[in-house]
This record gives C-alpha cells, structure tokens and sequence, in this order.
C-alpha cells in the first residue's frame, strides 16, 4: 500500500516498498504551462534534502526542481527526454521525474500530507 | 498574469503558450499590448525635433506611413526602439512600456517652440497577428485590407474609431490597433468573435518574435549596445546617413567602418534544452566569446532557438559555439536570423 505526500515545492512523492517516486503537482505543472524539457538527476547520485537535483523547463521559463528527502537517485524517468509534455498530461502518474531510496525512511512522514498540501494551495502558496 | 513596468500583463491564456503561438503563425491571434506606450507629436517641427534624438528618415516619413526607429545616446546606445507613424497632422509614437517614461521625458527636454508632445495613457493597443488576421479585419473594417506593410489609417469598426497600422511583432502578416481604452473590451470581444481569431498572450509573443529574429529591448538592446552591433543599421535611413547627425553618429559611423566589437547572432543549441538570457557563449577552445540575450523554445522549429552577442571573429554562420548552461557545455551554431521566414505583405 502506497502513501503520497507534498512539498511546498508543490512536489508530490509516494512511496512504495521502501522506494520513493518524485514528481510534480497538477498544481505546479499548470502554473509552469506547455514544459518542453526536464533535466533529471543520474541515478547513483546521492542528494541531501532540498538539494536541487532537476530542471524543468516550459516555454517561458525553468523551475529547479528541490529533492524532497536525502537519498541515493535509483532511476530517473526516461520518457520525459522523447515526450517532457507527459509531465502536463500525466503529472502525478507517467509524469514522474525520479526515483530514490531514502536515507532516512521517517523524513517521508515530515512532509505535507494530502489535507495539509490542498490548505496550501487553497490559501495560494 | 505578471506584473512588468507598472502593468499586470496577461503571459498565457487557458490554451497555454504554444496553442497560442501555433494560432499565430497557422490563423490569427489578438494580443493585448496596452502596456505599450503611446504618444502623438504635434507641430510642423515634430519629425526635425525627433531627428535631433534618433536615427531613420523620419522628416521624410510620408502620411499614412510608419517607420521603425530607434532613440540614441551620444555613445550610439540605443536608448528604445519605436514606431513613428506620419498621421498627417501629427507624428504617432509607439515605445517600450519600460521605457516609456524617460522616452517622453527626453523627447519633451528636446522639443522646440510649436512642438508638443501628448502622451496617451488613456489608448490602449490590441494587435492581431497571423496569416489570417486580414481576412478577420477586412470582415469588420474592410479598408484595412488594403493597407500595405507599415501602412497607417484612421478607421472605424461599428462606429470606434480605431487607428490600424500594419505591423506587429511576430514575423506574420497583421496589424495593430490603437483605440480609447474605453473602447478596448468592446472592440476585443468583436474581434475574437471572428472565426479565425483566439487570445494569446505575451508568453506567445516572446516566443514569436524570438522566432522572427526580433530584439526585445531590454534583453537584446540596451544603451550600452549599437544599432550596429544589433544589426539594426538598415533603420539608419539613407539620407541620415550622409548626414550623420544623430546622437552617437560618430560612433556608430565608425563601428560601420572599422567594425563593431560584437555582433548579434542567432543561435542553435544542440538537444532540447532551452538555452536562455545571460548563458555565455564559449568558444571550441572555452574562451568565452558572448553571452546570449534571449532564448526560447521554438514551437514552430520544434528546437531550442537563441541569440545573443558574439565578437565578430565568431559571428559568421554556421560557426561551432558551446553555451555554458546550469555548468556543461552545449554545443550551438550560429545561424542567421529570423528562424522562421517573415510574411509581411509587401
């Protein structure tokens, strides 16, 4: 069973067996308009918190992309070099950007859950 | 919507930026530019006191026409680029919304007796742009049709008078329409009930007149840079440039003769990265050589475009480059400019 979690980043990331996936909101990803590019961490590469480790790239701007948690980068999302407007179509599913096994498991229960993230982008964060 | 220069301007609309930009180049688009500054220059001497602060044959302008130009310093900077329009009784001014408060200052400070300077901020500026945008205004303004490139005329649509040059800003066939602000919604709303018209926004914009090769004052003009050095020297005029009695002639005459020390270019990254302003530009041995001003995505080319300024050495086509971008080289070329082909009528 799953659990997903927010950044005020406006990042989501769910985590599976002990693996965490990583991408961004509907929110964040409608804000940014049409993205034409995403450039991912390479996996094995070890970031701490809030470190920037991804670009993403729209018409009329790029956005660093902060990593949720400390942790060694397992694999970045390869469809998004073909088709990065995936992240538009798609953001919480074939949209993910990378994936990375948490240096510490419990900083995955600090972050924002569903409820608290809505009252952020309800109050216009 | 963003905040620039004291105005909120509208960068996207719900369709996003490339449904926009595409709408541009395949039928027609309605741009909101009322951030643009305009004005009207009235006395017989408006065109010679505008000669006395930038280039082009303005005097010789004649009515119904409209002429690009640009305000220099004395060390040939490019204090704007305009659009003067001979309206028959007056000259008609179109400057960058960023500069349009020091513009009229500095127009003011030169005006001789009988000269008078009317800003209008109570005008605001729609331009409809795109293959296609003619026949939408013939439908309303059938006039307007007729109009040649750069061409201008008082004319009305359901009883507004509106006043229609036309040009634009993204490489296609359109016009601008200049109209009382109290008039604007009305005349908007007309204008996208035709089939072939949707919004777009200044995030469109961008990425077409990028596309078209056109510099963006602030980003690939400013008062340190030349006409010559933007390759804007065809603005000179003919007769402007026996005289060369502008402000920064001798400076600019001189880059003429013996060269510029940079040059504006247009760039192709390699990849899919959009490369934008401030990456600087190296050479095949990691000299740096430039620096871009101006980068996009190009929805019409399906590429990364830039430009930006290199040393003449490096400005010749299809030269090898590597922008610096987030610490890794890409490797570009120079390319000329427009990346799309321009469709003025002509």
């Amino acid at each position: 069973m799953s659990q997903i979690r927010y950044t005020r980043d406006h990042e989501w990331v769910r985590l599976d067996a002990g693996v965490a996936t990583i991408g961004i909101t509907d929110h964040a990803q409608a804000a940014l308009g049409d993205i034409v590019f995403v450039d991912l961490p390479e996996p094995g590469r070890e970031v701490a918190a809030g470190e920037e480790c991804a670009v993403v790239e729209s018409v009329k701007a790029a956005s660093d992309i902060f990593s949720p948690l400390a942790g060694k980068i397992t694999e970045s999302n390869a469809a998004l070099a073909d088709d990065p407007a995936l992240v538009n179509r798609d953001p919480a599913g074939e949209g993910w950007f990378f994936r990375l096994e948490p240096a510490d498991p419990a900083a995955f229960d600090a972050l924002l859950d569903e409820a608290a993230y809505a009252a952020l982008i309800a109050e216009g964060a | 919507m963003v905040p620039f220069a004291g105005w909120n301007l509208p960068v996207q609309y719900p369709a996003g930026i490339i449904a926009e930009h595409r709408q541009c180049r395949e039928r027609a688009a309605l741009f909101d530019v009322s951030h643009m500054g305009q004005a009207s220059l009235h006395g017989a001497g408006g065109a010679a006191a505008l000669e006395r602060l930038a280039l082009g044959d303005l005097a010789g302008l004649r009515p119904g026409r409209q002429r690009y130009s640009l305000l220099t310093n004395a060390r040939g900077g490019v204090l704007d680029d305009l659009m003067v329009a001979n309206l028959g009784d007056r000259l008609f001014l179109v400057v960058n919304a960023s500069q349009a408060d020091s513009d009229f200052a500095h127009i003011e400070a030169a005006l001789s007796a009988g000269v008078r300077l009317e800003r209008h901020p109570d005008r605001a500026l729609l331009a409809l742009q795109g293959p296609l945008a003619a026949q939408a205004l013939a439908r309303l303004a059938p006039d307007a049709a007729g109009l040649p490139f750069m061409g201008v005329a008082d004319l009305r649509i359901a009883d507004t008078p509106v006043l229609i040059s036309r040009s634009g800003y993204t490489g296609e066939d359109g016009f601008e329409l200049s109209v009382a602000a109290s008039d604007a919604e009305p005349l908007a709303k007309l204008l996208l009930a035709q089939p072939e018209v949707a919004p777009a926004g200044l995030g469109a914009r961008d990425s077409l007149r990028l596309e078209a090769g056109l510099p963006l004052y602030g980003h690939d003009l400013d008062e340190y840079t030349t006409p010559v050095e933007a390759g804007l020297t065809w603005a000179i005029g003919k007769r402007r440039r026996m005289a060369w009695d502008f402000p920064g002639a001798d400076t600019i005459r001189d880059q003429l003769v013996n060269g510029p020390p940079r040059l504006r270019v247009g760039l192709l990254p390699d990849g899919r990265a959009p490369v934008r302003a401030g990456v600087a530009i190296l050479d095949g041995d990691g000299n740096a050589v430039g620096l871009v001003t101006s980068g996009t995505f190009s929805p019409t080319r399906d590429v990364p475009i830039a430009m930006g300024y290199v040393r003449p050495p490096f400005a010749a086509d299809d030269t090898k480059l590597a922008l610096m971008l987030r610490g890794k080289p890409v490797p570009a070329r120079v390319v000329p400019l427009p990346f799309v082909p321009h469709r003025y009528v002509r």
